[in-house]
């Protein structure tokens, strides 16, 4: 493609994220060895275990996969509006799918007061972009700034994080199940075991510790993957619009009327937090140790990329007599 | 969207693909055959301008850059510059109602100048304007990214379109432009200058 376009995509993002999927990849392939070294050397309970947990892991992954939208906007409340019912918020997500040239998502609004914006759902045709009644009515944000969070969730369809984001969870799903199911057979099983095969018995809390490490790796490696997408969904909504400026506006208006919202609000609001525009936690004190387990990155964070583009955006274009 | 850039999460700006426009003279002619709509010999590009400027520094420097080489096709068009309510700026070239091929020459160099000056991600579609003995109104847009054409009626009065008669454009021009198949891409564009 000859391109004529005026920024570069951001290679220090690229190959961090790069090197968080290598390394998620990385644990994967040790735990699966690990595993299989633990069923040669086992007998049917164990693999049993590692057989019924895949499965039920398999099989969430696939629910959260296909039903992301509508488990999303049950959960948040929401209805699909027409553009009837939203013709404004409907006018710009049409010009921004245009600009992007991507499907447009449905749309949908939730009664939460809480201000923000969600995009949910496996891939572009099956998207669901769902604001709350708070960001649009309540949080003060001009049109160009809800543009700009509409961008953002855009982003987040059109980099497939839905999908991303769920074949990434799938380590820790199966390996948050292993210890559960091996503390169970474990507390049920451990009698009978007992007097057929010595090593047995140590089997199953050693399936259970490696996969209880495994678990926490992974989750660590899941939110820091969560953060990366987030600064990739800001960037790419940013570029789109060509507005950073509205973005940082947006973002600082949203987190400062998140935290003034009551947290019992708040809590209901959790299990949606990958996918939100801003997270609906509170941030206390301990930044640094809280950031590690976020799935946002810091709002500071977030602005020094912003502001980076919005330097580049000032930049001249390629043609030397064109337009800046 | 390539499965890198999945993985990465960028998106790869979009360029405009601008020859499908010389289809729309033909096209015209075709279109009052058999609808009797004629083009009001109105036309307009619309794209995004990057932030930070005040808006009456836009309009300069398009205009500037459009009148920049008198020797191409392009240098010096007339044409007036405006901005939506939605952000986006409008170029509106106005010619007289039996000059289709002159203001498709004027729109495909206003593209071109655009897409020179590294705004061809930005731009969000061309559209021409129609209308017949009864008033009616009609447009036809012309989607870069996708390199297709859609009709837009709006009704007066409260955003409403004459689906009715877009759907009967569609299939006279079918043979005539390349007609944007996935309905959901028929974006409205209410208001838009030159309409």
């Amino acid at each position: 493609m000859a391109a004529r376009t005026r920024y570069a995509p951001d290679r220090g993002l690229t190959v961090r994220m790069t090197a968080t999927m290598f390394l998620l990849g990385l644990v994967f392939v040790a735990f699966v060895a690990l595993i299989i070294g633990i069923m040669t050397a086992a007998h049917a309970s164990a693999a049993a275990i590692i057989l019924i947990a895949l499965i039920f892991g398999g099989g969430s992954a696939y629910i959260s996969l296909f039903y992301s939208d509508k488990i999303a906007l049950a959960a948040a409340g929401a209805r699909i509006v027409s553009p009837q019912d939203a013709p404004e918020l409907h006018g710009i997500v049409d010009r921004l799918c245009a600009l992007a040239d991507m499907d447009k998502p449905r749309i949908a609004i939730s009664p939460a007061r809480m201000p923000n914006a969600f995009a949910t759902g496996r891939n572009s045709k099956n998207s669901v972009l769902c604001v709350t009644d708070g960001l649009l009515y309540h949080s003060g944000l001009t049109q160009e700034e809800l543009e700009g969070v509409l961008a953002h969730e855009l982003s987040h369809v059109a980099h497939k994080d839905v999908q991303v984001m769920t074949y990434a969870s799938l380590l820790a799903i199966v390996a948050g199940l292993l210890v559960r199911f091996a503390f169970y057979s474990e507390l049920f099983g451990g009698g009978r075991r007992g007097g057929n095969n010595g090593n047995a018995a140590l089997l199953i809390p050693l399936i259970m510790l490696a996969s209880a490490v495994v678990y926490a790796i992974s989750f660590l490696l899941i939110r820091l993957l969560s953060r990366y997408r987030e600064l990739a969904a800001d960037r790419s909504g940013a570029l789109l619009t060509q507005n950073p400026s509205a973005l940082i506006n947006a973002l600082t208006k949203v987190s400062q009327g998140m935290n003034r919202i009551p947290t019992q609000d708040l809590r209901t609001a959790e299990p949606l937090n990958a996918f939100y525009f801003a997270p609906a936690m509170k941030l206390n004190g301990g930044q640094s140790l809280s950031n590690v387990f976020s799935t946002h990155p810091s709002l500071k964070k977030r602005i020094e990329q912003l502001e980076k583009i919005q330097l580049e955006l000032g930049k001249p274009g390629p043609d030397p007599r064109g337009l800046r | 969207m390539g499965f890198l850039d999945t993985l990465f999460g960028r998106t790869k700006p979009v360029q405009p693909k601008l020859d499908d426009l010389f289809g729309l003279p033909s096209a015209a002619v075709q279109l009052e055959a058999a609808t009797g709509f004629k083009p009001t010999g109105s036309g307009s590009v619309s794209f995004r301008a990057p932030e930070g400027k005040p808006f009456a520094d836009i309009q300069r420097e398009v205009l500037e850059l459009l009148a920049m080489d008198d020797d191409k096709p392009g240098g010096g068009l007339p044409v007036e510059v405006t901005k939506d309510s939605y952000g986006y700026t409008w170029i509106v070239s106005n010619h007289m109602s039996d000059e289709m091929d002159a203001l498709v020459t004027d729109l495909h160099a206003v593209n071109t100048e655009l897409v020179d000056g590294g705004f061809g991600p930005q731009l969000l579609c061309t559209l021409v304007a129609f209308s017949d003995e009864n008033h009616r109104r009609l447009s036809l847009v012309y989607l870069y990214k996708r390199g297709t054409f859609y009709p837009f009626a709006p009704l007066s009065g409260n955003n409403n379109r004459d689906n009715a008669l877009e759907l009967q454009v569609k299939n006279v021009l079918g043979d005539d432009l390349r007609i944007e198949q996935d309905l959901t891409r028929w974006f409205p564009v209410w208001g838009a200058p030159g309409l």
